[in-house]
This record gives structure tokens, sequence and C-alpha cells, in this order.
């Protein structure tokens, strides 16, 4: 039959894209921030020419990582969600976690500024003066680590913004930078980690109205999954690869990644591996 | 325009019936006092008669009659509600051993060799020896030099030469045939009558439905009458075609509508 | 916005570029989806086949669940894949998932149903001519689901057509269960729905461009093939 023959062809050429690499590999269970902004791209070649281990990252929301690693489906989990990391390991997914780097979030607007908030220091008052004003304000809605932080800094203003779901507030259920999207596309106030919003490419009349206030401090931690929760994790080279992150040698190139000739990430692992 | 094979060899061997014996024979074939029924109407009715091995015998009768009926049961192809088909002492046709061709042929989308390919295959010849049955029974019909053509491309009166000799692939003993020459051209209806002569020759029984009486003074040796579901008279061709007895035949014959 | 010229000036140079990276892709995405194809339609075609020809008890259901099947959508299979293929689901001792693989098995079970939904009312509509003849000649169930499923094969054809464009436009299962890793299991939809998280909209659409162009391809290729094959010989 021709068109089977065709089909069989065409599967046979296409075959080498199958094959996988020889060399081994660990699987990271990550956050769309870490890998949208470019930070994977620019640190794990170096570890990879180092060690001969490949590192393959899948990028998801914190709360879709942290659940994936559960199933034992990721050797290393890097988020960015403190209280539910400090959870993961409390329930044995993970011997410790390591401090590995912070940056920081930020919320972007468009240049009209209806809730005339541009400027401000105080996420928490900003926030206030949105619900006010009851300007449009995109939500990630997915359960996300940014998702929690915004939730966070609800709390803190003192708003039910649920209650406003479907009129003002509006959760996209998306990633980052499908957030950022919708939030350019409805004119809507939204919040995001620095770095996505640095490497975002489609940025329109939109640009930060708010800024480091303490409580927009976003630090990332890392963590091998737990051998005795998953067998099938690979303990060597995960443990290698958080060595290395949390070692020197990551944390300068952590350091050195930039966007726009700006630093993205800030490592935080120095004193730590003193202390420990 | 049709090519009459009138110079064409007699049947081979190889394409002549072939004996299949399991125990239970085949003749004669028979219906015994059939009836079937369908949408509250009556089709069948009592309807009986048996064919014996040799010769053919020509159906006849109005439209409704239940001609066609009657061949497909005889072809095992459907059951009536009460009375029996029986082919000798089996309840089903032995394989191969009976072969049904409809007024309007069903021809496979393939070429013209291809069609006889499929049913040498279906019917069990070995693949070594298919290509020399191929070429005989295209031979048979006149089709050689339209082998390769796309059988749906052929005329009426090819497509139907191709069905009776793709009728042959498994070397039947009985031939049914529904109307095989209704709309086709005088030269066509000659070609598939010279065809049907030569397939009887070669020791086939034939069971013809037929509403032309010429075709079946020129081919059959006994003659059915069927009306309203059940044999009313059965006879010599011959007389029953120049002196009919039964009243229904009659006004058949003499050209009066008769339902 | 010119988003949407810039997206015909970057398929462009993309294609011309020959990038390795946008040719393992490529490469990826068309052996993935080929490959569940292929699998549907061995799997699917004699299966709608069976559907189209046999009579048994709960056939119309069958018939009904096929369709409805056709409708499912590709993140809740890609869950369904996940949940197996995952280290903690019945099947992850495979080591399957964020493999290639996993991504076969999800479009599979996406295509397979419309391969079967497509093929069952093609062999319908052709059984319901050749029913008596197949009979008449004593063919058996194998032997008349060949003929119908040959006779049938420009109309299965397009059936393969069908879901090779469902499963080369998805990107809900294949995002699940291969995780859009770099190089391992990104394909053409993963990476233009990352592109688009990036806010890169001209390559995101650059991108769909050159899918859509791949999508025309193999639609003119299998329709010239079926064309060519019509004319030489089996109307």
């Amino acid at each position: 039959m021709n068109f089977n023959r065709a089909l069989l062809a065409a599967a046979l050429i296409a075959g080498p894209a199958f094959s996988a690499s020889a060399q081994d590999f660990i699987l990271v269970q990550s956050t769309t921030s870490t890998a949208n902004s470019g930070l994977f791209d620019h640190i794990l070649p170096q570890f990879t020419e180092k060690t001969g281990t490949e590192v393959r990252v899948v990028a998801v929301g914190t709360g879709q990582a942290i659940k994936n690693a559960m199933n034992c489906d990721g050797d290393v989990l890097l988020v960015h969600s403190r209280a539910r990391e400090d959870a993961f390991v409390a329930e044995g997914f993970a011997p410790r976690r390591y401090d590995v780097m912070y940056n920081d979030f930020v919320m972007v607007g468009p240049e009209a500024d209806p809730a005339e908030i541009s400027g401000m220091t105080d996420a928490a008052a900003a926030l206030n003066r949105i619900a006010e004003a009851e300007a449009p304000f995109a939500s990630r809605g997915d359960d996300s680590g940014t998702h929690g932080k915004e939730k966070s800094l609800w709390k803190a203003a003192g708003v039910d913004q649920a209650a406003a779901s479907g009129r003002w507030y509006r959760e996209t259920g998306s990633g980052m930078g499908a957030t950022i999207n919708a939030a350019v596309g409805m004119g809507a106030y939204t919040l995001t980690d620095r770095a996505t919003w640095s490497s975002y490419g489609a940025k329109g009349d939109y640009e930060i109205v708010v800024e480091g206030d303490p409580a927009l401090f976003n630090p990332y931690g890392v963590m091998l999954v737990s051998a005795d929760k998953c067998p099938s994790v690979k303990t060597a080279l995960g443990q290698e690869f958080i060595d290395w992150l949390v070692g020197s040698e990551g944390q300068a190139a952590i350091a050195s990644f930039q966007i726009g000739g700006e630093q993205q990430f800030f490592p935080s692992a120095a004193e730590e591996k003193v202390g420990g | 325009m049709e090519e009459r094979p009138d110079d064409r060899p007699d049947l081979p061997p190889h394409l002549r019936p072939e004996a299949r014996e399991d125990g239970r024979g085949l003749w004669p074939v028979r219906i015994e006092d059939a009836t079937l029924s369908a949408g509250g109407r009556r089709l069948l009715d009592g309807l009986s008669f048996a064919l014996p091995a040799g010769g053919v015998t020509a159906l006849m009768g109005p439209n409704g009659a239940g001609k066609s009926l009657a061949l497909r049961m005889l072809a095992g192809l459907i059951r009536p509600d009460s009375g029996a088909v029986r082919w000798g002492a089996g309840e089903t046709p032995i394989k191969g051993a009976v072969a049904l061709v409809f007024q309007r042929p069903v021809l496979l989308r393939r070429s013209t060799a291809g069609n006889i390919d499929h049913a040498l295959a279906i019917a069990g010849v070995p693949r070594r020896e298919r290509a020399a049955r191929r070429a005989g029974l295209l031979a048979l019909a006149g089709l050689e030099r339209l082998a390769d053509r796309p059988a749906r491309a052929l005329s009426g009166g090819e497509a139907q030469r191709l069905a009776l000799a793709r009728a042959l692939a498994a070397r039947p003993r009985l031939l049914l045939l529904d109307e095989p020459t209704a709309s086709l051209d005088p030269a066509a209806v000659a070609a598939i009558e010279d065809l049907a002569r030569r397939i009887v020759a070669g020791g086939a029984t034939v069971l013809l439905v037929t509403h032309d009486a010429g075709q079946a003074r020129r081919l059959a040796d006994r003659a059915l009458f069927m009306h309203a579901g059940r044999i009313v008279e059965d006879a010599p061709a011959a007389r029953l075609l120049a002196a009919p007895r039964s009243p229904q035949a009659q006004a058949y014959l003499a050209g009066r509508l008769l339902v | 916005m010119n988003d949407g010229a810039s997206a015909f000036a970057t398929a462009l140079a993309l294609i011309v570029s020959g990038d390795p990276e946008f040719l393992g892709i490529v490469g990826l995405s068309l052996g993935v989806t080929l490959t569940a194809v292929l699998i549907s339609c061995v799997v699917g075609m004699p299966l709608g086949a069976l559907l189209a020809v046999a009579r048994f008890p709960g056939r119309g259901a069958l018939v009904v669940a096929f369709n409805a099947l056709m409708g499912l959508p590709p993140v809740v299979v890609g869950l369904l894949v996940y949940l197996a293929l995952s280290r903690s689901g019945p099947l992850g001792a495979l080591g399957l998932l964020y493999t290639p693989a996993a991504m076969v098995i999800a479009q599979t079970i996406l295509v397979t149903p419309i391969v079967a939904a497509l093929t069952r009312q093609a062999v319908a509509d052709l059984n319901a001519e050749y029913d008596e003849y197949l009979r008449a000649l004593g063919a058996d169930r194998v032997e008349t689901i060949g003929t119908l499923l040959w006779d049938a094969r420009f109309s299965l054809a397009t059936a393969a057509l069908a879901g090779f464009g469902r499963a080369s436009a998805e990107v809900g299962a294949v995002m699940i269960v291969g995780g859009n890793i770099a190089h391992v299991t990104r394909v053409m939809t993963t990476t233009i729905a990352l592109e688009t998280s990036r806010g890169e909209l001209a390559l995101a659409l650059g991108l769909g461009i050159v899918l859509l162009a791949i999508s025309l391809g193999v639609n003119a290729a299998v329709m010239g093939v079926r064309t060519q094959a019509e004319r030489v010989g089996h109307a």
C-alpha cells in the first residue's frame, strides 16, 4: 500500500530524532520563570561540559513541579515557594533544601496607570489602590509560586480579591508569560518575577510600576528528591548537580546571567556553604 | 463496441466445474415450501422446486414474483421464514460450488484482472496457479486487452462478461444468473449468451432469471414460471413458451400486465 | 503591531537558515506524529472495518464511543498518559515519561478513534455495495475486511490525513507527557506555546507558519499519490 509505505519511510527518516543521547542525564522539575527567562540555557551547558551529565528541565508552575516530583517524575526540584518547599522536605520527599538564588517580583502595568500606583514601593498599598479603583488585575490563578506570593500580598493588603473574580480580578490559569500576554491584552496590572519580565518580548506600553518592597523578595530553593520515597531517583548525579549549583562555579554562572545588561538572579548559597 | 467472442475456444478443463465431494453431495439443489415476508408483505408463498444436475433452467415471471429472492436463497444469502433450502444432504452450500451473477454486476475498485485475481484468491486457488487461471478466464470472456483497465470503467456488456468470468473462478457447479442481459444492447446480449452456452457445455448447471422469452427459448431446456411467490408452471422450455397452460404464464407471455 | 508581517520574515529565515536546533524540532515533530499516525492506522483501520461489518451485542455503543472519543481533549489524554507513565503510576517502571515514546503513545490514543471512526464510515458505505457479492463468494471475515480496506484505500488516506492533522496541531498532550524538554521532547507546537509565553510572538507565529507549510506539504503529497493512483487505474 503506497500510502503506508510513504508513512513508514517518513517515520524511518525521522527516526534519528528519537535516538536519545547516550550520555547520562538528570531530570529537573522547575518553574517557568527560570526556564522562560533563559537562565537554564545560560548555566546548564557549563555543568554539562564539566561533568558530561545532561540536565533535562521540565518547566511548569511551582505547584505542578512539586506534584510531579512527589510522583517521582524528577530527580531534582528547583522552585520558589518557601512554605511548600519546607513542607516537601518535612514530608520526607527531600532530605533537605538548599538556598540557591533569589530575584524579586515586580508589578507591571500600562503607561496610563489607571490606579495611579506608579513609583510606589509598598506592594500591599498598591494592591489596595487597584482594588479601590477596580482597575483590572491579571492573576496567574494556577497555584504557582508567583500565584502564592500574590495571594499573600492581597492578604497583607486586606483585600478579598477572590470576591472580585470575573470582574476586575481576572485569573488566567496560565504560566507567567501567558499571563503577561493576557494582562497586556486587557490593560490589566499583574505581578511577575523580574527575570520573566526582563526577557519578555512584547511589552507594548507596559512598564514596571511597583518594585523594591522587601515583601517582593523571591528566593529559590533546590532539593534532591529522596531515594527513600522514589527509588528511581538518580541520587549521585542529582547531588552532583546541586553541589555544583550551590558551589562557587554554579553561583558564579547564575550571577553572570544578564538580560539587557542587567543581572537577573542573585546567588544566595554562599553563606550557607560556609555555615553548612 | 462489443466484441463477440464467437471464435473463442471451448471451456478448457481447468475452468470447468470441479467436483468437490464432502459427503453431502450437491444435487438436487432445492427449495421446499419456502415462505418469506417483509414489511407486512408475503414475498414467497410456499415456493418449491428442485434442480437436478445439468442443463439450463429458465426462471420466469413478472416483476415482484420473487425470482431474485429464490436465487439469493439458492446462493445461501437469505433464509426462508419457514420451509427449507437444501443442497444435496447439506443445509448450507459448499463453498465455491454455487456462484451468483447479479443483474447489475458488483465490480471491485480494481482492474479487470484484479477482480478475477480477487475471486481466485477467495476461492483458495494457490498463488502459482492464479496467472494461468486468470489468463484462461480473461480469454473466455474476451477481455484480454482490457485486463489492466479499471473494472468500473468497462462498458455494460464488458462488465457483465467480467462478472460471468469472475463467477467461474471457484469452478462452480451451479451458476445462478439474475437477468444477466437486462439493459444490454443486442450484440452484448449475444456475447453473454455465447459465453453462457460455453459454460454449460463445460458441465455447469445454470439457473437463469430472464424476462426475454427469446433468450429462454435459445438457452433453456426447462422453464419455471413463478407468480406471487410460488411456482405456477414447470415444463420443458419450448412447450411452456409456445403453449403455456397456467393463466398467469399465458397473460405474461401475451404481454398483459400481471401483478 | 507588525508581528504578522515579521512572522513571515521569521518563518522564511528559519527555513533558509537550516538551523540544526530548528531542524531537530521539526524532525522530532514529524517523527512523533507520523509514528503515532502509522500505529493508529495499523490499529484503527482494521478496528473500524470490523465495526462496519461485524454484528455483535454492544457494537452500536462502541460506534458511539469511538465517535465521541474523536472529541477527546488532548489535555485529558495527556493527563491520563501522564498518570499511567509516571514513576508512581502503573507503567512507571518503563521510564517512558518525558520521552518521545510517551508523546507517541498520547498521540496514538488521540488519533486512533479518528482513524477508526472515519474508516468505519467509509467501509460501511462500501460494504453496502459489496456485502452480497462477498457473501456469495464465501469470503470469510478476514477476507471481507481485507477486501473492503483495500478498495476503500483512497477514503482511508483521507482518514489518515485527518489523524495527521489532529496529531500535528496538538499541544496539550505532548506538553504534559513530553515536558517540552529542549533537544529531547521539544516539538513545534510546544515551541510555539513556549515562545508565545515568552512574548516572542513573531517567532511563535513564524513557527506556526512553518507548521502549516509542513501540514500543507504532507496533505499535498498524499493527495498527489491518491490522484495519481486513481488515474493509473483503480477508479
